[in-house]
């Protein structure tokens, strides 16, 4: 570093802030004008000091939200805005330095703390080592016994419960509102989210239970083997829960004839078993065998054939 | 003391009270119970660095102090309960419609309590700046080297810090029961229900039986007002210390050492400035809140798991893990008598664990690399270290297209493009612009590295004038103060060999590096 113009140096080379004297170039104000930053942080300061004011007559009038915010809001801003220029002009420009003090210490003060740990207190357990094996083993015994109750209190076992849902033999389709539905209540293309009677306002019944009622013909509708007598009259019941991470599907594509999971769009063919088309969810929807009874209520013939909503680790590769 | 000690003179009693007056003499008590002068000194005169960057966890410890504010003003009046009552409040809308408490209450702080929604949307917009500051604080870390050696712990301080506020920005707008929240309740519970061998356990003892059950808003409210937040105290505690303890890094730059730090002092100038910025964030904070609705839950409507609506979209920071759902291949495989989700699993629980596992241990990866033990006060410009950069970049890419991967089907909507055609690109983006991205980033490292004096100063000119009145400009070496450190790269650490440049026949200099 050449010391051949010092008078430029003056104020920019760091120096240490104590010890200074008073007209030291690193105390004075950034500002070359400070009389002028001094007048505009006044203002700020009035500014701030006026909107607060205004924030406090606002709450007491109960005045809108987007008043009481703007107040408040450019209140705490001028005066930031005003602090902050404060700082950066007005006060000691610097810049100043700090020496840095090495963290770590000599060998010998390491050597010491090390020595304290592992000889007195390596000894210390190393002569009682019965003592220290059972005391390690039962603060062992007792972290995982103390795991129980705080993993295991949380909640009941699944067992069941995510295998089958309230749907049984004859139970009958109502709608949101605990209307059974019945054969002349659907047009061709229409849908409606139906539930077991009596679950639809249980949560078992919105978030397992729930069922999508499709209809898409006048006549019996066979989506794949095996289901021949699944759809009667164009009525196709699939589970609401997507196979993806379990929305609700909550969207139908009339001219496409396809469900759409409004989360991750999936897409399901209701008239092929509602394999997914598109999107990420795995598996078909699980689909509801129905019959249509003798007063023409559209009525369950049995529960899902396999777990509906997302794959979990115990469902069955079935 | 007895009377008499206490003189009546006004300026006997200033001389009695010593050179600092009262303060000083407060100040002497306190030291005489605390022992504060010494270590109160150096405090006072500890430097904090003046360059701009360094602002960035500035933001993020005030939005923090934001959120813990208003978060007791909501406190107040949140009912964290499941329990359904019929509504009838202000907002007539809903008038009649079975809510939840949870629900209720939110939509009466937001209409019925005087400042209630002002509070409640600054919560909202703080939470969100909050873990923005601390994604764009922790880049900040990440490519200019600050988390080398000392402080390896501190950066694993702060991730974690990242993670638990992501965690609880979750839980925390989870908690209205309005329809999108809900949603994204039973998301999370069947990504839990997703983990190979014990998932379905997990998800009965985290949410307490099947979804949605009754257990969850009451779970999620003491996690995301006491515990979480607590966790987070002691976190910022932790490394506020650290930082003071290892003293901030700097950019190298005129009189800054690895020995030393420059910049202002904590009192009075960063108190202003810091006290200031406070003010600042606040006000921006509320002005937001003032003027740009964020989770209007009762357009919403109460959640209920058969209803649903379009565009779900989850707050910004977990958009990511929504878009890598999204696009992620429906690899669902059966086998060994068990199902193993794979399409839930691997976007939602295996890629974050090992994206957030490796930046856990960034720190020892990059030293495995470079071999580099030595202790680093002094940063890098991100452009000196291309392939730290570059890394770093491509992750970032990465993150990016799985951010906006959440929002396909928007993106369909508004272009008129079919759903399959945005899945199937953004598959291709994800994949292609961390692999553009690294190349690219590292080829402008190394391109801003070989403009030799790039961005300096121009060789000042002295002018003079002679007697005859003629001007005479004559070019001087630039004199030390104007030197320019802050654009001179590190020197590399001695057991890098710097390459050699040595001109081929052409004449024309390369760069390799």
């Amino acid at each position: 570093m050449s010391d051949a113009t010092p008078e430029f140096d003056d104020h920019r080379t760091p120096v240490a802030i104590t010890g200074l004297s008073a007209d030291d170039p690193h105390l004075q104000p950034a500002a070359k004008n400070p009389q002028t930053v001094e007048g505009v942080i006044a203002t700020t300061f009035v500014l701030g000091l006026l909107l607060m004011a205004g924030f406090g007559a606002a709450y007491v009038v109960n005045a809108k939200p987007y008043i009481l915010g703007a107040t408040m809001g450019f209140g705490l801003f001028f005066f930031g805005v005003g602090l902050v220029a404060w700082g950066k002009y007005l006060m000691p420009r610097g810049p100043f330095v700090e020496e840095r003090h090495d963290l770590a210490g000599s060998s010998d003060e390491r050597d010491a703390f090390a020595a304290a740990i592992v000889e007195r207190g390596g000894g210390v357990v190393k002569r009682r080592k019965l003592l220290a094996g059972l005391l390690g083993g039962g603060l062992g015994v007792f972290s995982l016994v103390a795991l129980f109750p705080l993993l295991r209190s949380l909640g009941p076992l699944p067992k069941g419960t995510l295998f089958y849902t309230d749907w049984r033999k004859g139970t009958y389709a109502v709608d949101s509102t605990g209307r059974r539905v019945s054969v002349g209540d659907l047009a061709i293309g229409s849908i409606v989210t139906v539930f077991p009677e009596g679950t639809e306002n249980t949560d078992r019944g919105q978030a397992v239970d729930q069922t999508v009622l499709v209809r898409i013909s006048n006549e019996n509708f066979v989506t794949q083997k095996g289901r021949e007598t699944w759809g009667p009259k164009g009525y196709l019941a699939y589970s609401k829960l997507c196979t993806h991470l379990g929305c609700p599907i909550g969207l139908y594509e009339q001219q496409l004839q396809l469900l759409v999971c409004p989360c991750h769009q999936s897409m399901f063919n209701v008239t092929n078993g509602a394999i997914p088309q598109f999107g990420p969810a795995p598996r078909p929807l699980p689909q509801l065998p129905l019959y249509i009874d003798s007063s023409g209520y559209i009525r369950a013939q049995d529960d899902y054939d396999q777990p509906v909503g997302p794959g979990f680790w115990e469902r069955r590769t079935a | 003391m007895s009377d008499a000690t206490i003189p009546t003179n006004p300026r006997a009693r200033k001389r009695a009270e010593g050179r600092y007056g009262k303060i000083g003499k407060a100040l002497d008590e306190l030291d005489d119970r605390l022992g504060v002068a010494k270590g109160g000194r150096t405090f006072m005169d500890k430097i904090f660095p003046d360059h701009w960057s360094f602002m960035l966890g500035e933001i993020a410890l005030y939005s923090f102090v934001i959120l813990l504010v208003t978060g007791v003003f909501l406190t107040f009046y949140f009912v964290p309960s499941s329990a359904v009552v019929i509504y009838h409040g202000s907002y007539l809308p809903l008038d009649g419609q079975r809510v939840t408490q949870a629900f209720e209450s939110t939509v009466n702080i937001s209409f019925k309590v005087r400042g209630g929604l002002l509070m409640r949307q600054m919560h909202h917009w703080a939470c969100d700046i909050f873990v923005g500051s601390l994604v764009v604080h922790m880049a900040r870390v990440f490519f200019t080297g600050a988390f080398r050696k000392p402080r390896e712990l501190n950066w694993t301080v702060g991730l974690t810090l990242l993670i638990l506020a992501i965690a609880n920005g979750f839980l925390g707008y989870s908690l209205p029961d309005d329809l999108v929240s809900g949603t994204g309740i039973r998301i999370t519970y069947s990504i839990v229900l997703s983990i190979p061998f014990v998932g379905s356990y997990l998800a009965f003892w985290v949410f307490g039986g099947n979804f949605p059950g009754t257990a969850t808003i009451p779970r999620f409210f003491i996690l995301h007002v006491l515990i979480v937040p607590l966790i987070i105290l002691g976190l910022v505690g932790a490394h506020l210390f650290l930082l003071v303890r290892q003293k901030h890094t700097q950019f190298p730059g005129k009189g800054k050492t690895e020995k030393n730090v420059v910049g202002s002092p904590m009192f009075p100038v960063f108190i202003a400035k810091t006290t200031g910025f406070l003010f600042i964030v606040g006000g921006v904070t509320a002005l937001l809140a003032s003027f740009a609705q964020i989770n209007p839950i009762w357009q919403f409507g109460q959640y209920q798991a058969s209803r649903i609506s379009y565009a779900v979209q989850p707050d910004w920071y977990m958009g990511f893990l929504d878009g890598a759902l999204r696009i992620f291949p429906s690899w669902e495989f059966t086998g060994f008598g068990h199902t193993w989700p794979l399409e839930i699993f691997i976007p939602a629980v295996l890629f974050p664990g090992i994206l957030f596992n490796v930046a856990y241990a960034w720190p020892l990866i990059e030293r495995k690399f470079t071999g580099d033990n030595e202790m680093h006060n002094l940063l890098d410009r991100p452009r000196d270290r291309p392939k730290r950069t570059a890394i770093g970049a491509s992750v970032l890419a990465l993150l990016a297209m799985l951010f906006i991967a959440s929002s396909t089907d928007v993106i369909a909507n508004f272009f008129h493009v079919s759903l399959q055609t945005v899945v199937w690109a953004m598959r291709v983006l994800v994949i292609v612009s961390p692999l553009i991205a690294y190349p690219l980033t590292y080829k402008i490292c190394l391109e801003l590295q070989g403009i030799k004096r790039g961005g300096k100063r121009k060789t000042p000119n002295v002018v003079s004038r002679s007697v005859e009145g003629e001007y005479i400009a004559t070019p001087t070496p630039a004199y030390h103060a104007d030197e320019e450190h802050e654009l001179t790269a590190v020197p590399l650490p001695t057991f890098i060999d710097e390459e050699s440049e040595t001109p081929r026949e052409s004449g024309v200099r390369t760069v390799e590096r």
